[in-house]
């Protein structure tokens, strides 16, 4: 077996950041222990060698390991969201000071192991590469100095978490005895249907679990809103965005296989259709904003069902584009909630009241964030959604385009709140009137996120195109 | 034909947009005003090339198309006809008046308040020319976060809970139409909206599209009763919000329906007609007579905008080129002719801070040139001959009466409430006692420069409508001619193809008789 260096580009790029900052963490000089100042910068460059490597394609490990336009995308988008993530840890109150690289480390270690999901092509390998990614947040989440809190959400996470892993690995044995192959390009073309082999269906209903856990799609969205709740601000952003990315692309692989209209297929619709709903009404209720966005990203892996049963190559490219979109959309409504809580406290709708008059740039910034979310236009969140109901109307799942259009109505009014509270409500607390410096360079970035929403919006041509050439070479 | 050189549209789109840009640096409020007020009027000059709009003709003047989204067909398509037209020069002068009639009367975050003037501006002209559908949806739907801060943050006590309300009402409604955007584009592979017309849809199909169309520009028109948002939005949001709900958002559901229900939907169209037009009646009696019970002046004439947009609606749907142009007069007139009552609202609650008409009495004597133009604008409001809405109103009654009689004797008495509740509004704010010998709580003076300023021209536009409306239809009648000629032809062919229609919709060849 000869490994080309080139396929593995982005992926070694990571691996010698993780050993960087493993040494980084193990020194024992004090001053170079703790500061990872360098690691946004990294990250930019990961962004340059996931461009580069855009085109590669090839095997590689035994035909597990899939080097595809699909593979490089995700690898890209996860690149993007490993920059802002980073960028936005930088400064974190709850963080002891010294724990920063080890911390860095952590996130490195599991964006590694989200881009060997986006590879992976055999169920094994998904499996390990999935804990890889899950194992290192499983640290990150109870760091958050002296709370209690921060302890539960750790401990809901594992458990949850180690459930998934459970039920998927069991389900990994249904499917290895009854399709006798675990490896993607041999199961598509085997037999999928309830009544003729039932054990592959419960097999791999079971092996999705892990992955629906990941994506926090109804039923297996319990831990979301209370680990969001419980993790530092920083530490949120990253769970509530990156991880689902690599969900995504396990089940865009998945949807690939599966021919629509199969009992599958259908169970994401169904589960789809659930959880937005599901996701939205419980977001209605909701005063914490980090619960607000937890409840909200259960709603939105609800829509990403819908790119996945359409079983065309747009549908596809439409979950993939919209994915990007939300991790993107994620990230800067939490750049926001990050900035303003120079503490580190959770953030409620009343502690946005007059946000506006304290910080007019981050108002903005959470105002096209929140829009973004609804899917109102311009922004790039609702041409993802425009992508993602026209490819799934006409394949038989028309009411579940319908289920997602009414949905988009409910869901305004949580995100409205938003943004309503920041321009229109008077704080009643009259330090809330204090202009708050928040520091220039975060609002240049957090302008730069917002702009992007609005440009991914206006010209999402180019974009999507990568993303339909990765669905293309899935369905040709 | 004037030859631009220029992308016209898409610079009226953007121009205003652009604009938003260089007013961030503007500090004092004065300069943001007459920033604001410069960059109105060179949206009207940008919109000179508009009037060599060629007559005559129903092809789409003024075309850009470029690809936008190939792999989905989506295309950046404007273009513009006789039905659009007017709107645009609407929208187009409405800026510089807005931000006159707001000059004193916003007194805070007012580099914001522009900001959101100049988006409704590029987002409403966006609506009015966009001829892909997604553009459409994404213009119709952009202009509602600058109204609704527009309502949120300047208008009244209230605000918060209107605000609220006519978001969810309009974007509850607008998610179907999107839905029904997704449908059409299965069918034919295209979002252009010149395409999509005349295609013959099935009729059950089209009974599925036009019922989600429907939805989202009844809300929007408002139609009684999905009306309930209108009367809070207007009564709590400030002048130049009111101004631009009544004059475009308004006219953007009336607009839904002429661009869109009938001639993509024309089988539909027509079997929806009688609840279409039922509904229209009830909102034009049911308008009037709320109004009628009003003692706030700005809810009188919000729900006397319920009524007029029942005219507008009825036009529609009697499929006559009277009834249709009648309602196009009146999508006009009626932007003109409430713009105009909001703003001298808005002007005499500056003077007394109340809107409720027993602290506004008998002004005829602190406000002669008040009261002379607030008695032009109600005695146009309810179609008084010589004024611009007698004409829309007459040829809708024309229509109405063609179509059938009992249509047209049922919509004479919402033609008469108007007269009652407006000469009432009129006779007390003109000669009723006042409360106070100086007239209610503040201090009367009558009409500024600034005031004269914007209520002129609307003035002069209420005359030369109702004394001149020739060029008017000119203009219309082309486009109307092709869409109810197309409609006529639409339905018969599909009737052709479709021999089973008969059995969902046995009235339909008297319907083509008729027309």
């Amino acid at each position: 077996m000869s490994i080309s260096v080139n396929l593995f580009l982005p992926e070694l790029f990571q691996i010698v950041l993780v050993l960087m900052l493993f040494f980084q963490s193990i020194s024992k000089s004090q001053v170079l222990r703790n500061d990872g100042f360098w690691v946004p910068v990294a990250a930019a460059i990961g962004i340059g060698v996931s461009v580069a490597s855009l085109s590669a394609e090839g095997m590689l490990f035994h035909n597990a390991y899939k080097i595809d336009m699909l593979s490089q995308f995700f690898k890209l988008a996860i690149a993007v969201g490993f920059f802002i993530a980073t960028l936005n840890a930088r400064q974190q109150s709850t963080l002891d000071a010294n724990k920063e690289t080890d911390y860095f480390l952590f996130l490195a270690f599991s964006a590694m192991g989200l881009q060997f999901l986006s590879s992976s092509v055999e169920l094994i390998t998904i499996f390990v590469a999935l804990e890889i990614s899950s194992y290192a947040l499983y640290a990150v989440i109870p760091v958050r100095a002296r709370d209690k809190q921060a302890a539960e959400a750790g401990i809901k996470y594992i458990l949850f978490g180690a459930v998934a892993t459970a039920v998927s690995l069991y389900g990994l044995s249904f499917i290895l005895s009854s399709q006798h192959t675990s490896y993607l390009s041999m199961l598509s073309g085997l037999d999928w249907h309830f009544a003729t082999n039932p054990m592959a269906v419960i097999g791999l209903s079971m092996f999705l679990a892990g992955m629906f856990y990941k994506l926090a799609l109804f039923p297996f969205h319990f831990w979301c809103p209370d680990v969001y709740q419980g993790a530092s601000n920083e530490t949120a952003a990253y769970v509530a965005t990156l991880p689902k990315l690599g969900a995504v692309v396990v089940l865009i692989r998945l949807a690939a296989i599966l021919t629509p209209h199969t009992e599958v297929t259908m169970i994401f619709a169904v589960l789809g259709a659930a959880s937005m709903t599901f996701g939205n009404l419980s977001a209605l209720v909701q005063r914490d904003v980090k619960r607000i966005l937890g409840f909200s990203s259960v709603s939105h892996a609800g829509y990403v069902m819908l790119g996945l049963v359409a079983g065309t190559p747009k549908g596809l490219a439409a979950a993939a584009f919209y994915s990007l979109v939300y991790i993107l959309m994620n990230l800067t409504c939490f750049w926001v909630i990050c900035k303003i809580s120079p503490k580190g406290e959770n953030v409620t709708l009343d502690d946005l009241d007059g946000l506006y008059k304290r910080s007019p740039y981050m108002a903005l910034i959470l105002a096209v964030s929140a829009f973004a979310l609804v899917g109102l236009p311009p922004t790039a969140g609702f041409i993802g959604k425009l992508f993602l109901l026209t490819s799934a109307w006409d394949h038989g799942y028309n009411w579940f385009v319908i289920v997602a259009a009414v949905n988009t109505a409910i869901a305004i009014y949580y995100y409205l709140g938003l943004v309503r509270h920041a321009y229109t409500v008077e704080p009643v607390d009259k330090r809330q009137l204090e202009p708050m410096d928040v520091g220039g360079m975060n609002v240049v970035w957090g302008t730069v996120l917002a702009a992007v929403i609005l440009l991914l919006g206006a010209i999402p041509a180019p974009v999507f195109s990568l993303a339909k050439a990765a669905g293309v070479q899935l369905l040709p | 034909m004037i030859d631009a050189g220029y992308p016209v549209l898409t610079t009226l789109i953007f121009f205003p947009l652009a604009a938003t840009l260089p007013l961030l640096l503007y500090k004092t409020e004065k300069m943001i005003r007459w920033y604001t007020l410069v960059i109105g009027f060179c949206e009207m000059l940008l919109a000179a090339p508009l009037l060599g709009f060629e007559l005559g003709t129903a092809k789409m003047q003024f075309v850009e198309k470029v690809p936008w989204v190939p792999e989905w067909n989506l295309n950046y398509y404007l273009g513009l006809d006789g039905i659009s037209l007017f709107m645009i020069l609407l929208t187009v002068i409405l800026l510089p008046l807005c931000t006159m009639c707001s000059w004193t009367y916003i007194s805070k975050r007012i580099k914001e308040f522009h900001i959101c003037l100049m988006l409704m501006t590029s987002a409403c002209v966006g609506v009015f020319v966009a001829m892909d559908f997604v553009l459409f949806y994404i213009f119709w739907e952009a202009m509602l976060v600058p109204m609704y801060l527009l309502i949120a943050v300047w208008g009244g006590p209230e605000r918060r809970y209107a605000s609220i309300k006519f978001f969810l009402y309009t974007l509850a409604g607008s998610t179907l139409l999107l839905v029904a955007i997704i449908a059409l584009y299965y069918q034919t592979g295209t979002f252009s909206i010149p395409e999509l017309m005349h295609r013959g849809y099935g009729f059950e199909f089209q009974c599925w599209v036009f019922g989600a169309m429907a939805l989202a520009f009844a809300i929007k028109v408002p139609m009684f009763p999905f009306h309930t948002w209108l009367p809070a939005a207007h009564v709590q949001a400030p002048s130049a919000g009111s101004v631009y709900l009544a004059s475009i958002l308004l006219k953007m559901g009336t607009y839904g329906f002429l661009r869109f229900c009938l001639p993509i939907t024309p089988l539909a169209s027509q079997y929806f007609a009688p609840l279409m037009i039922a509904v229209s009646l009830a909102g034009i009696i049911y308008g009037g007579l709320t109004a009628l019970g009003q003692s706030d002046i700005k809810k009188l004439i919000a729900y006397s905008s319920v009524s007029h947009m029942g005219f507008v609606t009825l036009g529609i749907f009697l499929f006559n080129l009277r009834g249709v142009e009648g309602a196009i007069m009146q999508m006009l007139n009626h932007g003109i002719v409430t713009g105009a009552l909001f703003m001298l609202v808005g002007a005499v609650y500056e003077r007394s801070h109340s809107r409720e008409m027993a602290d506004n009495m008998g002004l005829g004597k602190y406000l002669p040139a008040y009261m002379g133009f607030f008695g032009l604008f109600a005695l146009a409001s309810f179609g008084f001959p010589g004024t611009n809405s007698f004409v829309g109103e007459a040829l809708v009654l024309f229509g109405a009466f063609a179509f059938d009689p009992w249509i047209g004797a049922i919509s004479i008495p919402g033609a008469m409430i108007a007269a009652a509740y407006m000469l009432r509004l009129g006779l007390k704010m003109a000669w009723g006692q006042p409360a106070s010998p100086e007239g209610g709580h503040g201090h009367w003076y009558d009409l500024t420069p600034r005031e004269w300023a914007y209520l002129t021209p609307l003035a002069i536009l209420v005359f030369y409508i109702g004394l001149a409306p020739g060029l008017c239809m000119k203009v219309i009648d082309p486009s109307l001619e092709k869409l109810l000629g197309d409609f006529r032809t639409d339905v018969v062919q599909v009737q052709m193809e479709d021999k089973s229609l008969a059995d969902y919709a046995p009235e339909l060849p008297v319907a083509v008789a008729e027309n």
